[in-house]
Order: C-alpha cells, then structure tokens, then sequence
C-alpha cells in the first residue's frame, strides 16, 4: 500500500522532469519565431489586446485596493513620515510583478493555454509566438499600472484617512526610492514573469491531449505551474537585486 | 472586433502604461540625482562617515549642488574615501573647502556640506578635500558627556 505510494511519487517526480525537459525544447524550437513577429504587427496586436486591455480594470481596481490596504497596515506600525517609503518601495520591488503576474497567469495564461490546446497536434508557430511577446510586452505595463494605481491609492488613504501632511508623502518617497535599483529592477522582474507565464501558458496547452476534457486539468496546470514558477523566481531575483 | 478599436485600444494601454513609468519616476524616485546636466567629481577622506550613504545630498549653503556617488573604506588609511558629483555649474569651490558630515534633523538623514575656503585656486574633477570633519556619533558624544559627569 505504502509502497505503491512512494512508487506515485517518483512517477510524478520523473513526469515533471520530463516536462520540464519538453517545455525547454518547445522553447528551443519557438525561440526562431519570435523576431518574426515583429513583420505581423497585426497578430501581437490582437494578443496584446487579451493580454493588456481586457487586464486594465482589475489590474486598476487591485492595485487601487493593495495601495490603499498597504498604507493603512504600515500606518498602523511604522514611523508616520516612513509610510510613503514602504509603501511605494513594496510596491515597485515586489507586489507589483508578482501579483500581477499571477493575476496574469490565471487570467490571460489560461485563454493562452485554451487557444493552443483547441488547435491540431503539431507545433503552432504562428500562435506561440505572438503570445510570447505578448506577455513579455503586456506585464511590465500592468504592474507599473498597478504600482503608480497603488501609490495613488496609498497617498489618498494617508492624507485622507491618516491625516497626514501630503508633501511629506512625496518627498520622503523621492529622497529614498531609487530609479533604477527599484523601478528598473522592478520592470525587469515584470519583464521576466511576463515571459516565463505566457511560455507556461502555452507549452502546456501544446503539451495536453488536444480535447476538451483536457482543459480543465490543463488550466489548473498553467496556473499552478506559473505561480510557483513566479513566486520562486522573485525569491532568486530578489536574492540577486537586493541582497547583499 | 473591429480591428481599428482593437488597434486603438492596444494603442492607448501603451500609452497609460509608459504615462504609469513617468507618473512614478516622477513623483516617487529620485529623478533629479539622474540629471543630464555635466558633473564632476571630488573625492574626500573621513575618519567616519556615520550613517552617510550612496546617493546622499552634498550642500553648499544648505543648497544641493551634488550626491554621493561612492563610500569605500580604505584599509591603508583605515578612512572612508567618500566620491562626490558636482554639477558644474558649481564649479567655484577653492582648494581649502572643508567638507563634514552633517545630519539634516534631529537623528534624520546624514548629508555632506562644503564651506568654502579661501584660497584662490579651485577643485577640479578628480581633486580631494583635505579639511574634513567625521560625523558625531551619539555614542562617542555620549561617552564624552558621562566622563566630563564623572570628572565633577
């Protein structure tokens, strides 16, 4: 009984692996495409518009609700005139990529996954690659909506509801957040998400049995998959940004 | 879809998200240290630097004229070698300007103010002051004012 556990284990283990293994040479096989894209404007245009537009309000209205709540919860421990600081600095190094990259995934991976998984065996350049650059392009900018949304919503519960000073806001900010250490290693976090989601989404579409009874299983991957992918990743880049 | 809404609003997504990177850079980081305007660089010795750190204000007057660029320690000396950017629109600084490490509130953050000497001669890029003054560190002020306690 026992036995035929542990023998499910190895088996799962040695499955992952080797899909692992898959998606490397699916990306192998795909990276060629990618610069392609750039002659058919008109595709990356169509997924950037699922990737993007179709995003923007809950990536606003999250952000807007993780901005507010961050101030509100480091106004209740920190230093008055220090809540800007951690505020924004939360946002740009970590909240932004990372939720919006699971946000990403659950949202506009599965409809990656479901587009791939719904055409014939057989490697489907033309799809993949469009998608591929789409969430490279498309997750950077909404977390850097979701960030300055946040911020916005941070300086707003500040002012309103904690009765602070609105200059102090913006100065302690700017005398302590750093361009490019916090933005720009923010952008790049986003920018790898980006493409690490859309490269889960659709190599496990390309990966199922190509049915309907597959999708279901096959959206639970994607988004399982990506968030650990995403969450591990952001502890590797973190450690190599902002560690000593 | 109509492709011309889709393009367009593809198109404005683009738009709001670079408006999103301005909007932050702007208002929440430290924009100005990047300016495109030249600069020039002076280094200067301390015994401590206290809490300076990279990116530091560096005042004349109270005025910002630059930042600190680089703090190494100097194990020869067994001093902080602190670098410094100038704009040079501040290029009037003589050689005997001291420069000391003070704290802009009380207990807030540590910055840099030059007080101009008077010599006739002026630092250039890559010059060093020679007249610095360390940080006060609370405990050595503290220590000092228990012993001249204890000396009563």
């Amino acid at each position: 009984m026992i036995l035929s556990q542990v023998q499910k284990i190895g088996h799962n283990t040695l499955d992952l692996v080797a899909r692992l293994g898959r998606s490397g040479i699916f990306l192998w096989r795909v990276m060629p495409t990618l610069p392609g894209v750039l002659l058919r404007p008109g595709v990356l245009i169509e997924q950037l518009y699922t990737a993007g537009v179709k995003m923007l309000l809950i990536i606003i209205v999250s952000g807007l609700f993780v901005g507010m709540v961050l101030a509100l919860q480091v106004g209740d421990i920190a230093n008055k005139s220090t809540i800007s600081v951690i505020v924004v600095l939360s946002l740009l190094r970590e909240l932004g990529p990372v939720v919006v990259a699971i946000l990403f995934a659950a949202l506009v991976g599965t409809k990656f996954m479901a587009d791939i998984i719904l055409t014939d065996t057989g490697l489907p350049k033309e799809l993949v690659a469009p998608r591929l650059i789409a969430g490279l392009i498309a997750v950077p900018l909404l977390a850097v909506i979701f960030s300055a949304v946040g911020v916005i919503g941070a300086n707003l519960v500040v002012v309103s509801i904690l009765g602070l000073d609105a200059g102090t806001f913006w100065i302690q900010a700017q005398s302590n957040v750093d361009l490019i250490d916090d933005l720009g290693n923010g952008v790049i976090k986003s920018l790898v998400f980006g493409f690490i989601v859309a490269w889960i989404a659709v190599f496990t579409g390309y990966d199922s049995n190509h049915d309907a009874e597959e999708m279901g299983q096959a959206a639970t991957r994607t988004v399982v998959y990506s968030s650990i992918a995403v969450l591990g990743l952001d502890f590797i880049l973190t450690a190599l940004m902002f560690g000593e | 879809m109509n492709i011309r809404v889709q393009e367009l609003l593809v198109g404005l997504f683009v738009i709001a998200g670079l408006a999103a990177i301005f909007m932050l850079a702007v208002s929440v980081s430290n924009l100005s240290i990047y300016h495109l305007g030249d600069r020039y660089t002076i280094k200067a010795r301390f015994d401590n630097v206290g809490g300076l750190k990279k990116h530091a204000m560096v005042t004349a007057s109270g005025v910002p004229v630059g930042h600190v660029v680089d703090i190494q320690y100097n194990s020869k000396g067994y001093e902080a070698l602190v670098t410094m950017s100038i704009d040079t629109q501040y290029d009037k600084f003589p050689v005997d300007t001291a420069a000391s490490v003070l704290t802009s509130s009380l207990l807030g953050d540590q910055y840099i103010g030059l007080e101009p000497g008077a010599e006739e001669m002026y630092l250039t890029s890559g010059d060093e002051i020679d007249i610095t003054q360390s940080a006060l560190i609370l405990e050595h002020i503290i220590g000092q004012f228990l012993y001249s306690k204890a000396d009563e």
